[in-house]
This record gives structure tokens, C-alpha cells and sequence, in this order.
């Protein structure tokens, strides 16, 4: 085919389209209208951001840095940083609208942008031209996420199965579940600051996903010597804060901890920490607490002798003589109490300072002391009859079944109380054989428990009454507890903007024939075994010891954590303390091992 | 009587010798005869495979698309399929025909745009302004699919990262519609024109015996009598499932390989027509492991692409670590213009040389990535 005449002419048909509108736009009298999904400027919903860092560890331009905002302060769960976007990097790919936990970052249908200004291109989105959040448009949508929202589920004996024994309810992950679990984070590392003990928890998931289990062993020994029981019945605050749990379900931070532990059984043998040789100095732990627990393996590594003296026939503080065994099994303890034994601490049971050894004997044979005694003085109902055989204390009452003795509660039970004592006691209640009913003076959601605990409960067959306040305990003819009479209570909100108060409403009275009455409204520390001339320079405030930042009271040399110190009351936050005073005791003596070194020739 | 001729070195470029992006072309010429041709890169290297084993997985899937500036999609696709097949993760059927269509989307706008370079480097100037209008009703598309004009990344390993949204059927419907009644105007003004005929004819003819020693693909292959199309040799995503055409024809020239790329349009569009009539309803996106820890399991893939230049290739290889060890892109341009190009050009006149780039889908961007 050779070209015709026809060819060279048909150029000349697009003569048509003189004079036609063209497609283009006249900007600036028409502007693109751009589509619902476009990736344009980023904006940031300041208030929902918790700054967590996601976006900018996912950005493969680095173009994110985290920055700190005027206004913004940090805050438990919020690091108070804040994104700041620069566009001389960005390349609109929007990795960070989908991997934001909060769903805070969108990208909005804004594009143009003109300055001489380099400094110009730096954004803070949300803060700076707040007007692009009026129309956003590439926006973090669940389903298309790269987080994982799902948690791996948790396996738990049956209900029925639960009370016939003091079996652990909770079983634990099999490997390849935690890895599962593990994987899921995000390693953006909000939760630390949640924890009281700020644990290392990215790393050690981290070394969990990565099936490096010794890895993650050592790491949770870095500052928690305990891991393990905080694995099994820790209050997890970093799993309230957890970046994934803002739209889905947290990490399982508190089972992954169990997981990485309950791999060794026997950590002596594994973990070979470095210990210092002894420096001769001697510390004094009463009570052996995590709080306790904690101060004596620091300073044992650190170089000192620490005798521990607890009154019980166990260590463990609350953890052996509160929590019920189905939560913390008593062989979990021994194997974390013997690996502290390993590693030198010694631990002196049924010793009770004050009775079987005087206290100014502590002060004159060790160069400092460490005070972990805990709440276990319970509160006091106050009301007719709580002295009647048959209505006993909830501290008492655990103390007893955990040490072995044979407690009856007959056939029904009461607990009066809403916290995490409450519903231990309740739920060994059941599994001694009664009926147990939980009363409650406020709503369901004001309990202090353990949502999980509370859900444990009810499935085990609690029955919760709220908003119910004890009024008397009845006593039968043969001078024990018959029944109990309480009052209905409706909630009267708080001027105060606090949590909403019961007020009994007058003539509704209600009986309940129950066996046992067990009282769960708190505790309180027992400071009868101090000196009064020591007491006296001690500083006690609502009931708790004032100390430094090292942890030391307003006595040198003496120093305190645990539920004596701190308002949180937990494991957990006893572990802190414990960890901080060693610290503090450490920095005390400093000036003595020093001196000590001088006076034998710098040895 | 002795004879004397004086041979000049000319450079072409490197400032986009033949629309085509920076690359330089060095020629030996007599009068206007080319005796010799050397091509010399090394204008546009980015070093992306070099920076993908310092990205985690997710992170390279912004990169890849750069690869090649007229046509990223292929490079998403290539590469998601490659995670894909090393981590083992089936991808979602409605996600599979979403990836088609958008692979036939962005060839018909590769070719608009090969259509606006090619007649410019032959001198018609109106046809840029038309092809490249008509692309951007595409980009139009991929606007509203990705959030993206040029740049998509919007195919990731695990499938696509978002739904159509609505009334995309009805839109991308009517833009298919819309460019097939352009191309009887680009027909008149392009293929039928006279001047195109008598200059691309008989011009930079390939060797149809040496085309598959060279390692050439795609339309020049095609031109070169050679049935060879990877969605039919080696089917991918949804192709078994649609009905098409591959064109052949046995001039190997400039005109044959624009023919090919003119006729691949119309099938194009029949393709983005019966993916939007057949796609079920479903699921686009397979949830892959946390993109922070997501560790591919060890070894390597070797997936292919047909783009509009020819068949793209991706080599990943995973260590089993979060990052990859390696990513290749054996794209098409480095074959026909770096080695092949050398060959066709001599004896070739100066003002044909763009026109030559141009024809074998020369892109600087992909060759040196």
C-alpha cells in the first residue's frame, strides 16, 4: 500500500475542531475539582492523635519527624508529639493514613501550594491550616488498615469446670498462637509510659515474634524480676493504652509476658545475670512483696547482702496470700522465688519485725532499710453485726485458703465490695461449694475490678447485686450470721464532675439469708510495729508514707514502696518502687562504699 | 581521483532526545547518514533498586511505581505479585479483576502518550495536545480509583488499597467509550496521514530472525511476526478469563509498531469493558502481617508483566528477613535502547533517530531506575 491522495488529505479533518472548547481548564477561573479519594496535604485531628509515631516509622521517605507542639502535653497514652510533614520528601503515597492506629491522619483534596520559603513546606497538619481538615479525602478506613485489630483469642477452662477446683482458669498460648499475637504490634511504644515499671515492651514482643524467647526473658528481667506473676495478674495499664486497642483490640501485652516466661522453668540456668562482687554492706527488707522481692535482686546483683523478712510462712506479699491460685498458681511463685534465692537473696519467713525482731535491731544491723509491708489491715464495715461469727474479712478470708487452712463459708455467701479482693473472694467462695452473691453499692461500671475478672465471675454464677448498701448483719438463734440487710441506693450524680454517689433510698430494705458475710471495701497499711520515736519523724499522708524520688522516707536510710507508697496499689507499681529504691539505696550509699574503698586502698 | 568525507560526532541529548526522557544518544554521522551509534545513560539513575533493601516490604510498593513515569502500574503489579508469591498470600478474586482493568487502563494511556511522542518526533504537534488531553480523562479514572493521577500506588501486596468508588463503572464505561471515538480522528491524523506513512516505513527495521536473540518484547516483537504476549504465554491476574486479540504483523518497522500499539487500544478497551461486566462483588484487600515485623519467608520469585513496551519482569528475593534482599526490574527499554537501538540506528538518517527512540518504547526512567 503506497499513500494515496486520500492520505494526504485526511490530515485536514481536524480543521473540525477550530472553534471548539477546548478540554483543558482556565485556571484560575475554573478550578479542578478534585476526586473524593485524593491523596492532596495532610491534616491530623489533634485532639484524637495520641502520637504514637506510626506514621512516621512507616514513612519510606522519612519525611514524618515527630515534634513537640505548644499547647500539647504529654500524658499517659499520649506521647504529646505531634506529625510534621515535610513535602520536599513526601510523595503522597499515604502509608501513614494506613497504618494510623487512631485514624487520625487523612489526607484532604488540597494540592496547590506556593512559597519562596523552604521552611514553608514543613507542616504540622491539623495545627497548622486547620481549613484542609473542612474536606478530607483519602481517610484511614478500618477494613483497609495494615494494623491488625483482631486479637488472637485466649484459651480458659470451662465455667462448669472452673469451680470445681482451684485450676488456672487462664491457659495460656500455645507458640504458635503468641507468635501470632506478638506480630501484632506495632512497636510504637505508648504503652511504656502507661507502665509503672516502664518495661521494655516493644522489645520484648518483639523478641516473642521473632521466636527469640531468652531474648524476651532477659529483657523483662532488665527491671521487672517478676515477670512472670505480672504476666498471669498484672493490671496491664499498658494494654488501656495500647495504640491498636483505640479502634480494635490491644495486644495481649500481659499474656505474651506469661508466654516468654513459662518458656524456662528454670531461670537460674538461663539467664546468668552479671552479679558484682560483694561490697560487704547489708540491706533490711520488711516484707517480701514484689516491692520487696524487687529491691532484694537489684541490690544483690549490685553487690549487697539483703535479708528479706516476711511474717508469713511465704514470700510473695499479697501475691501469695491475696490472689487466689486459680489466678497465680503457687508453683509459679516458688520457681521466681527460687531463682531469687539463686541469685543470693535471702529470704527469712515467719519473721514478723516488731514481735520476733525489734526494729531498732534492724536499725543498728543493716546500713539501710527497705519497707514493703503492704495493705492487709482491712477496712471495716461499720455497721450492726459485722462482728458476728460467720462475717469475716476478705484479706483474712484469702489468706487462709491460700495458706491451706480449712476455711467453711457454708452454704451462701455475701461479699460486699467491688474491687479486685471482692471478686477473688467471691469467686473462691465458689469454688468452696457456695452460692455466692457480689453486693455492690454502685453501678456495674464503677467497679474498680478487673473487667475480665467481673466477666469470670458472673460466668462462674456470681450473682451481682448493685447498687445495694449493707445496712446490718443479722445473727440467727444460735448467735451466728443469719442473713443480711441491705438498702437499694439511687446514684446521685456529683457536682464535683466526679464519679456519681449512692444514696439509699428510704423503705427499700431487702433481706438476703446467707451463711457468711464477707467484707471487700479496701485495706489499709498497719504501721503499729514502728517505734513511736521513729514513727513520729516519719511523714504520713491519707494513710500512705511520703517519700522522695529515690523512694526515701523522711527518715535517711529508710526507704518504702509498694502499697504503702503508692495510690495504684498493684503489683505492678510495687515492682517500680522496688526497682527505684534499689536505685535509691545504691545512690545512698555511694559516699559509704566509696569511703569504705579509700579507707582499704582503693581495692 | 581520491574522495574525502568528513565524519562528525553529533550528541543527541541528553535532554530528551525524542521526547523520550534523559538519555544521550552519540552519533557518528556523514552528511546525514549515521555510521555510528553509541547510547550512554546514567542521567536519571535513582538507585531505587539499591534503596528497596533498605525498605521494609510495604515501604518499597511507593517506589516501584517510579520506576517508569508513563507507566507505573505494571511495575505495582510485578511486584506486589512477587511479595505475593514468596509470602504465599491469595489475593482476593474481585481484587484480581480490579488489578486487570487497572493494567489495561494504564496501557491505553501509555499509548496515548507513545502516540503524542511518536508524532511529535515525526513533526505533527497537534497530536500531543489531542492524545494527552484524551489520557488525562484516564488519569480522570485513576484519580477516582487511587487517589493518584500519575503515581497510583494503589496495588499493594494483599491486593488493592481501596474499593471502586461509586458510580466508577458508569464513568469508566463512558471514557471507554469516549476514546474509541477518538480514534478514528487519531486514524486521520496520525496512522493515515500521508507523511507518516512515506517516513515510518521501511525505517529502523528489526531482523525478525534476531528480534528474540536481541531479547526484544513486546510491540516490536509483535511487529516482527512474532505471536508473543506474556498475558497469553504466561497468564496472570484475570487474562484467561477475558477475550482479546494479540495483533501480529511482518514489516518490523516504525509503521508496523505503530499499528500494533494502535490496535492494542481497541482491544484494551474491550478488556476494561467485560473486567467491569464480569468483576463479582467481594473483598479487595487480603490483610497481610504487621507491615513492621512482616518477615517474607525465604526465596526468590521471578514474575512477569506484559506493559505497554513489552514484558516487565520483577526478581525478588527475600532472605527471610523484613526487608528484601533484592528487587530486579528487567524492563523492556534497557533492551531496545541501550543495545538494540545502536544496532538499528546506522545507516539511518539524523531526523529519524527520535522517531526510531520513540518507536521502540525507549524510557531512560526504567532503564536506569
Amino acid at each position: 500500500m503506497s499513500a494515496t491522495i486520500k492520505n494526504v488529505l485526511s490530515p485536514f479533518s481536524a480543521l473540525k475542531f477550530l472553534g471548539k472548547k477546548p478540554h483543558t481548564i482556565r485556571y484560575p477561573k475554573e478550578t479542578k475539582k478534585t476526586a473524593d479519594r485524593y491523596r492532596g496535604f495532610h491534616y491530623n485531628d489533634i485532639e484524637t492523635c495520641i502520637g504514637c509515631g506510626n506514621c512516621a516509622n512507616i514513612c519510606q521517605n522519612a519525611a514524618i519527624d515527630m515534634v513537640k507542639v505548644p499547647g500539647i502535653e504529654p500524658k499517659v497514652g499520649d506521647s504529646g508529639l505531634r506529625p510534621r510533614i515535610d513535602y520536599g520528601r513526601c510523595c503522597w503515597c499515604g502509608l501513614c493514613v494506613d497504618v494510623c492506629p487512631t485514624g487520625s491522619l487523612a489526607l484532604s483534596k488540597e494540592y496547590t501550594h506556593v512559597s519562596d520559603d523552604p521552611e514553608d513546606f514543613l507542616l504540622l497538619p491539623g495545627i497548622e491550616h486547620p481549613e484542609f481538615g473542612d474536606e478530607l479525602s483519602y481517610v484511614s478506613e478500618k477494613g483497609y488498615n495494615l494494623l491488625d485489630w483482631v486479637r488472637v483469642p485466649m484459651r480458659e477452662l470451662d465455667p462448669n469446670e472452673r469451680v470445681r477446683s482451684f485450676a488456672e482458669v487462664v491457659l495460656g498460648y500455645m507458640e504458635e498462637e503468641a507468635r501470632a499475637e506478638a506480630s501484632r504490634c506495632a512497636g510504637c511504644g505508648i504503652c511504656v509510659s502507661a507502665c509503672p515499671d516502664h518495661m521494655h515492651i516493644p522489645e520484648y514482643i518483639r523478641a516473642i515474634a521473632e521466636a527469640d524467647d531468652l531474648q524476651s526473658l532477659q529483657v523483662i528481667y532488665d527491671n521487672n524480676p517478676l515477670g512472670e506473676m505480672c504476666g498471669k495478674v498484672c493490671t496491664r495499664r499498658c494494654e488501656g493504652v495500647c495504640v491498636i486497642g483505640h479502634r480494635g483490640e490491644p495486644v495481649a501485652i500481659r499474656w505474651l509476658k506469661r508466654f516468654a516466661t513459662e518458656q524456662f522453668s528454670d531461670f537460674g540456668k538461663v539467664l546468668n545475670p552479671e552479679i558484682r562482687p560483694k561490697n560487704g554492706l547489708k540491706i533490711g527488707v520488711i516484707g517480701g512483696g514484689p516491692a520487696g522481692l524487687t529491691v532484694g535482686y537489684y541490690l544483690v546483683l549490685k553487690g549487697y547482702d539483703v535479708d528479706i523478712y516476711e511474717a508469713l510462712p511465704k514470700a510473695g506479699g499479697m501475691t501469695m496470700a491475696g490472689i487466689p491460685k486459680y489466678r497465680f498458681p503457687e508453683d509459679s511463685l516458688d520457681k521466681q522465688l527460687r531463682y531469687m534465692e539463686e541469685v543470693g537473696v535471702k529470704i527469712i519467713t515467719n519473721t514478723r519485725i516488731g514481735k520476733d525482731v525489734p526494729f531498732e535491731k534492724m536499725l543498728s544491723s543493716y546500713d539501710a532499710i527497705f519497707m514493703g509491708i503492704g495493705f492487709h489491715k482491712p477496712y471495716l464495715l461499720g455497721i450492726p453485726g459485722e462482728d458476728l461469727p460467720g462475717s469475716i474479712q476478705a484479706v483474712t478470708f484469702l489468706r487462709d485458703v491460700n495458706f491451706g487452712k480449712k476455711v467453711d463459708v457454708g452454704k451462701s455467701v455475701v461479699v460486699i465490695g467491688g474491687g479486685d479482693v471482692a471478686i477473688d473472694a467471691a469467686r473462691v467462695s465458689r469454688r468452696l461449694g457456695a452460692e455466692v452473691t457480689l453486693l455492690y453499692r454502685r453501678r456495674k461500671q464503677d467497679m474498680p475490678a478487673d473487667e475480665e475478672e467481673i466477666v469470670g465471675a458472673i460466668e462462674e454464677g456470681v450473682i451481682l447485686i448493685t447498687q445495694g448498701i449493707p445496712l446490718e448483719v443479722i445473727p440467727g438463734e444460735d448467735g451466728r450470721v443469719k442473713a443480711i440487710k441491705y438498702g437499694m441506693a439511687e446514684m446521685i450524680p456529683d457536682p464535683k464532675g466526679g464519679r456519681p454517689r449512692p444514696r439509699l433510698i428510704e423503705g427499700d430494705e431487702r433481706i438476703l439469708e446467707v451463711d457468711t458475710v464477707i467484707a471487700a471495701i479496701g485495706q489499709q497499711a498497719d504501721y503499729s510495729f514502728i517505734p513511736e520515736e521513729l514513727m513520729s519523724q516519719l511523714e504520713i499522708e491519707r494513710g500512705r508514707l511520703k517519700v522522695d524520688k529515690w523512694q526515701q522516707t523522711s527518715v535517711p536510710g529508710l526507704f518504702a514502696g509498694g502499697d504503702t507508697v503508692n495510690r495504684t496499689a498493684d503489683a505492678i507499681s510495687a515492682i517500680a518502687d522496688g526497682l527505684r529504691a534499689a536505685e535509691g539505696i545504691d545512690h545512698y550509699l555511694t559516699p559509704k562504699l566509696t569511703k569504705q574503698r579509700i579507707d582499704t586502698g582503693l581495692k | 581521483m581520491i574522495q574525502t568525507v568528513k565524519e562528525t560526532t553529533l550528541f543527541l541529548g541528553p535532554q530528551h532526545p525524542g521526547i523520550t526522557g534523559n538519555m544521550m544518544v552519540e552519533l557518528k554521522v556523514i552528511g546525514d547518514t549515521i555510521k555510528k551509534a553509541t547510547t550512554h545513560v546514567g542521567y536519571l539513575h535513582r538507585g531505587f533498586e539499591k534503596l528497596m533493601e533498605e525498605r521494609l516490604y510495604i515501604q518499597c510498593f511507593p517506589i516501584v511505581c517510579r520506576i517508569c513515569v508513563p507507566e507505573p502500574d505494571p511495575n505495582e503489579e510485578n511486584f506486589a505479585r512477587g511479595v505475593e508469591e514468596l509470602a504465599g498470600i491469595e489475593v482476593p478474586e474481585r481484587a484480581k479483576w480490579i488489578r486487570t482493568m487497572v493494567l489495561e487502563l494504564s496501557r491505553i494511556q501509555a499509548y496515548l502518550f507513545w502516540m503524542g511522542g511518536q508524532s511529535a518526533s515525526v513533526g505533527l504537534y497537534t497530536m500531543p495536545q489531542w492524545t494527552i488531553g484524551d489520557r488525562d480523562y484516564i488519569l480522570d479514572l485513576f484519580e477516582d480509583l487511587t487517589g493518584g493521577r500519575v503515581y497510583h500506588m494503589y496495588i499493594w501486596p494483599g491486593g488493592v488499597r481501596r474499593d471502586l468508588p461509586k458510580g466508577f463503572r458508569d464513568k469508566a464505561l463512558k471514557t471507554m467509550d469516549y476514546i474509541e471515538s477518538r480514534l478514528p480522528d487519531y486514524d486521520r491524523l496520525l496512522f493515515e496521514n500521508a507523511m507518516f506513512l512515506k517516513r515510518a516505513r521501511g525505517i529502523g527495521v528489526i531482523d525478525p530472525e534476531k528480534a528474540l536473540e536481541w531479547g526484544v518484547v513486546g510491540p516490536p516483537l509483535r511487529a516482527a511476526g512474532h505471536h508473543n504476549d506474556t498475558r497469553i504465554d504466561d497468564p496472570y491476574e484475570k487474562y484467561p478469563e477475558v477475550d482479546f486479540i494479540v495483533p501480529t504483523r511482518s514489516e518490523s518497522d516504525v509503521y508496523a509498531r505503530a499499528m500494533i500499539r494502535r490496535f492494542e487500544i481497541e482491544q484494551s478497551i474491550l478488556i476494561v469493558r467485560q473486567v467491569l461486566d464480569k468483576m463479582p462483588e467481594g473483598d479487595v484487600y487480603e490483610q497481610i502481617p504487621n507491615p513492621f515485623y512482616w518477615q517474607v519467608p525465604k526465596g526468590d520469585a521471578y514474575v512477569r508483566t506484559e506493559s505497554a513496551r513489552g514484558e516487565f519482569a520483577y526478581y525478588v528475593v527475600s532472605d527471610g528477613s523484613t526487608k528484601p534482599r533484592r528487587v530486579h526490574a528487567r524492563g523492556p527499554a534497557f533492551v531496545h535502547a541501550v543495545s538494540l537501538l545502536e544496532d538499528l540506528l546506522i545507516e539511518q538518517n539524523i531526523a529519524d533517530v527520535s522517531m526510531i527512540m520513540n518507536s521502540l518504547g525507549t524510557c531512560p526512567p526504567e532503564i536506569e531506575r
